[in-house]
């Protein structure tokens, strides 16, 4: 591939044909059934090729510019020696958790590629786990993100060699928050295809925290595919945020396949990205199930971000709750795409989905589609979307109290996002997140800052307001 | 076994029985001579269609180029609707009752038969007519029959007479006006329409003038095996005001009639114009054998500024409707608005919904749309809220609600909002939901049994799109709902 303009069926078929002159290199020692997998995932991506306009999920969202590139595309792990608590370490005050690290989307622990805990829980590489424990992995491994689903998780099922590995046994809660970490540091555009799954054995429990990075300001594209797999009474808290610099494209598709009494809650923190698109499917296997799918984006320059949801109630008595809200400040795009669908005997059903969005420049643009599909008559489901601005009546409010311009609409804002902050249950987490919501409000916020979470900025924001004049 | 679940499952499949057996009541066969041409589409047949309607050139060219359009594109398929292939050569495009005279010079003179049929349809043609205060041009198949009340409308300067007249007699307003909201190629069943459109409606109201009663068309298809492609165009010229009724009935047939109508409304500065549909084409039978394929473009424009434009519309009939009344906001401070209630029942299938796109000043547009699914009908609302980077201040609110009555049908939700400036707000809000226990409980406590409680029930859901029908379409689509609904119990 080379920098001039190529046309998605050119670009899909080199990619098809990265992956047959590398067969070998990617398949390594793989087990059969990986091995078979990626041979039928690639014929899907001939066939289907890159998702674009031409589908009516992805109009909105143009990934194949970003594609584009001659990117480089690391297909063996870096043998060279790397200590990964040198180049990145996590220090949020009180908030402790189990640290799993991506580089370029390897497994960066090299010493220890896969841990059995004391507790029973294994936490590591995905490509060890297909060595180790074949047997668990085949059970789950491609069947909840099936590579008929679009062309970026064919491509991603048969690119994918490394990502992170999670089982929790039976019963167990696990009482720190694993917190996965995806690095890209390279000096180079770089392609990435990371591939994770989680597998929570009857009524465990855990929380996981998920953030996307980018060190140095390098073009990359990651197209990342995520399976979890929820049995009965799992509990899970996920947690995605998202500051990548404006050259960067990121595909997050998660699969979350939930059976009975299962709960999930997953919130996507979007604060910078140049083309961000999650995808979470969420299929409710089983009753009882519930399923809490939220969101925030502050977008601003040309960033955009696409957030596509599929709630697919499968099950009776069930519950899914969606909301997303964002803040659309200079040329930015947000695409919203909800999409609840309630199958026939799915009785007894309870579905909400909720979209608001704050357009603060002509030049932002908001696409909202929010889809209700229902085959069931004992059902309970609402959707609402709304774009618009601050209220001019409370600024006016604020205005006539002594605050300035500037910061009474930062606090509208603020206070427009805390609904979703708040509804952070890790308490340190929702603190730190507030912080950053603060500034990057105040457009203090930028990748340049070591991670995500900015452990490392000491500095107290904070309003400038004048409490004498209150 | 006679326990209290048993007795409520045994009369719900009472009810249900009752229901899907109803009779379609226009469903009758007019024994009329019609004069038809031969089956299929091409040149040939559209110069022949041209030629018995005594057309100017230009609109041959009109039509000759929506053809060539037309062959070049494909039936469109993403909306949530499951089209059996249409085979457009085994349909006949001219279908029409045989004259014995070349005009009419009184009602004496139309075929008895022809106003026994509008009869029994309850159209006021003839000396009905002063009693319901009601203009209308009742197309029969392909052609227009009669226009009653014109004199009264002369006086005031307002043209409405049927599509072929006007072409005849107002060629330069038609020629102005055509297509300039739906262009020749806009989609497929447009394009189709432009090439074949037999007769329609033409309404022309002068500056200044509201018309005194309310404009009428009544549609009906009968000869078996055509298709109708009535072509209606409405232009409201500045402050001038005009209420405008359409309705819609077809026989009883095993096999599926295609009928792809296209209406075009234009208001101008101030204008205000309300268009009101009451369609109950033929639904099928209850396996979901015949009935008619609605496939139909409407769209207006505000033109002016301060102009307004209407829809109301009732759905109960069609085996699969496709139907977006739509608008385009272009006047500053223009308004628009979009009532509709949706019932599917059976094997019903509707995918219908509007457009609105705003692009002037302080543009306001309110969609009201109701859905109401029973049997194992599908029914969807899809819809598009577009604010332009210049449409500043305007806002939109919708509210699309979804009644579910039987665990077979589905009910579907498909919005579109799209925002491209800072100072527009748009809002939508849906539910989907059944008819609560609650309700039908307290209904019942009341005294009301079972049937009219729901009927009560459906028919204070759908009020608000019923109170913009007019008096006597409001009376007739009260009925048409009850008829749709009895005792569908979810």
């Amino acid at each position: 591939m080379s920098n001039s303009h190529h046309s998605p069926h050119t670009l899909s078929a080199a990619l098809a044909e990265r992956f047959t002159d590398n067969r070998k290199v990617i398949n390594d020692k793989d087990p059969v059934f990986v091995e078979k997998l990626r041979a039928r995932a690639i014929e899907l991506f001939r066939q289907q090729g890159l998702p674009g306009s031409h589908l009516e999920r992805w109009r909105n969202t143009d990934i194949t510019q970003s594609l584009d590139a001659s990117y480089y595309h690391e297909l063996k792990r870096n043998t060279e020696k790397i200590n990964i608590d040198e180049i990145f370490q996590c220090k949020v005050d009180n908030f402790e958790t189990f640290l799993v690290s991506q580089l370029n989307g390897w497994f960066a622990h090299q010493d220890h590629l896969l841990r059995e805990l004391d507790n029973g829980v294994i936490v590591g590489s995905l490509r060890e786990a297909f060595r180790q424990y074949p047997g668990l992995i085949k059970k789950h491994y491609g069947t909840y993100a099936p590579p008929e689903d679009h062309g970026l998780t064919a491509l991603n099922t048969a690119f994918a060699q490394d990502g992170v590995f999670i089982y929790v046994p039976d019963s167990l809660e696990v009482k720190i928050p694993i917190q996965m970490v995806s690095l890209v540091r390279t000096s180079n555009p770089v392609l990435l295809f990371p591939r994770n799954l989680v597998v929570m054995e009857k009524n465990s429990s855990l929380t996981m925290v998920h953030c996307d990075d980018s060190i140095e300001k390098e073009t990359s594209f990651s197209g990342s595919v995520s399976e979890f797999f929820l049995d009965e009474g799992a509990r899970l808290d996920y947690y995605k945020l998202q500051n990548k610099d404006d050259h960067s494209a990121v595909v997050n598709s998660s699969y979350f396949h939930q059976e009975a009494g299962s709960a999930l809650s997953t919130h996507t923190i979007s604060l910078n990205g140049g083309i961000l698109r999650n995808e979470t499917r969420v299929t409710l296997n089983g009753e009882n199930a519930r399923a809490d799918v939220l969101g925030l984006y502050l977008m601003d320059r040309s960033q955009h971000v696409d957030n596509y949801v599929f709630m697919d109630h499968a099950s009776p008595n069930c519950y899914s709750n969606e909301q997303f809200k964002g803040i659309l400040d200079d040329r930015a795009k947000a695409v919203f795409n909800g999409h609840i669908l309630v199958r026939k005997d799915a009785q007894s059903t309870e579905a909400f989905q909720s979209n608001k969005n704050i357009q603060l420049t002509d030049e932002a643009r908001v696409v909202t589609q929010p889809f209700l599909e229902i085959y069931a008559d004992d059902v309970k489901c609402s959707h609402g979307a709304t774009v618009g601005q601050l209220d001019p009546l409370a600024m006016f409010y604020l205005r006539s109290r002594g605050i300035c311009h500037r910061n009474a609409r930062m606090l509208m804002m603020y206070a427009f996002a805390a609904e979703m902050v708040n509804q952070i249950s890790i308490h340190a987490l929702k603190e730190q997140i507030d912080h950053m919501v603060v500034k990057r409000l105040k457009g203090e916020l930028s990748i340049c800052d070591q991670c995500v979470l900015h452990c490392k900025d000491e500095r107290q924001v904070s309003f400038e307001i004048d409490m004498n004049k209150v | 076994m006679n326990s209290p679940e048993n007795n409520k499952k045994e009369h719900q499949d009472k009810v249900l029985n009752e229901v899907s057996n109803s009779e379609y009541k226009y469903g009758f066969v007019t024994d009329i001579e019609s004069e038809s041409i031969e089956k299929g589409l091409n040149e040939d047949v559209i110069r022949l269609i041209s030629a018995k309607k005594k057309e100017p050139g230009w609109l041959l060219e009109y039509r000759l180029d929506a053809y060539r359009k037309w062959k070049a594109m494909k039936s469109p398929t993403w909306a949530h609707l499951n089209i059996p292939p249409i085979d457009y050569q085994d349909i006949v495009y001219y279908s029409a009752p045989k004259k014995k005279k070349a005009e009419y010079e009184s009602l004496d003179e139309v075929d008895p038969e022809l106003l026994d049929t509008f009869n029994k349809l309850g159209i006021p043609l003839g000396e009905q007519k002063a009693l319901a205060g009601v203009a209308v041009d009742a197309v029969f198949d392909s052609v227009s029959v009669k226009t009653t009340f014109q004199d009264t409308l002369e006086e005031k300067g307002i043209i409405f007479c049927s599509f072929s007249e006007a072409v005849q007699n107002h060629p330069e307003l038609v020629r102005k006006h055509l297509s300039s909201v739906v262009p020749v190629d806009d989609n497929y069943f447009a394009a189709l329409n432009s090439a074949v459109f037999s007769d329609g409606s033409f309404c022309y109201i002068p500056k200044g003038v509201r018309s005194p009663v309310e404009l009428s068309t009544y549609f009906r298809i009968n000869a078996a095996n055509t298709g109708q492609f009535e072509r209606t165009l409405i232009v409201a010229e500045d402050d001038s005001y005009v209420s405008y009724l359409e309705g819609c009935t077809a026989p009883q047939r095993d096999e599926n009639q295609l009928h792809a109508a296209v209406v075009e409304i234009v208001a101008m500065k101030g204008a205000e114009v309300k268009y009101s549909t009451v369609q109950n084409w033929y639904p099928g039978n209850k396996e979901g054998k015949g009935g008619i394929y609605n496939f139909v473009t409407k769209r207006g424009i505000t033109k002016g500024a301060n102009s307004r434009i209407s829809w109301t519309q009732v759905e109960t009939g069609s085996s699969i409707t496709w139907k977006y009344p739509s608008c385009i906001l272009l006047g500053d401070n223009s308004s628009c608005e979009f009532y509709s209630v949706a019932v599917t029942n059976n094997h019903q299938q509707a995918d219908t919904g509007t457009k609105m796109i705003h692009i002037g000043k302080n543009t306001r547009s309110t969609i009201i749309s109701k859905g109401i699914s029973a049997g194992k009908s599908q029914n969807s609302y899809r819809g598009l809220v577009k604010m332009t980077r210049k449409a500043e201040n305007a806002r939109n609110f919708s509210q699309c609600d979804s009644l579910l009555l039987g665990d077979q049908c589905g009910a579907h939700t498909w919005p579109y909002i799209k925002t491209f400036n800072d100072s527009s707000v748009v809002e939508h809000e849906a539910t989907t939901s059944r008819i609560s226990e609650d309700q039908l409980f307290y209904c019942q406590q009341r005294g009301m049994d079972e049937e009219n409680s729901i009927r009560l029930i459906v028919n204070g859901y759908a009020k608000e799109v019923l109170n913009q029908l007019p008096m006597e379409f409001a009376v007739e689509a009260q009925k048409l709902l009850s008829i749709s609904l009895e005792g569908s119990v979810g």
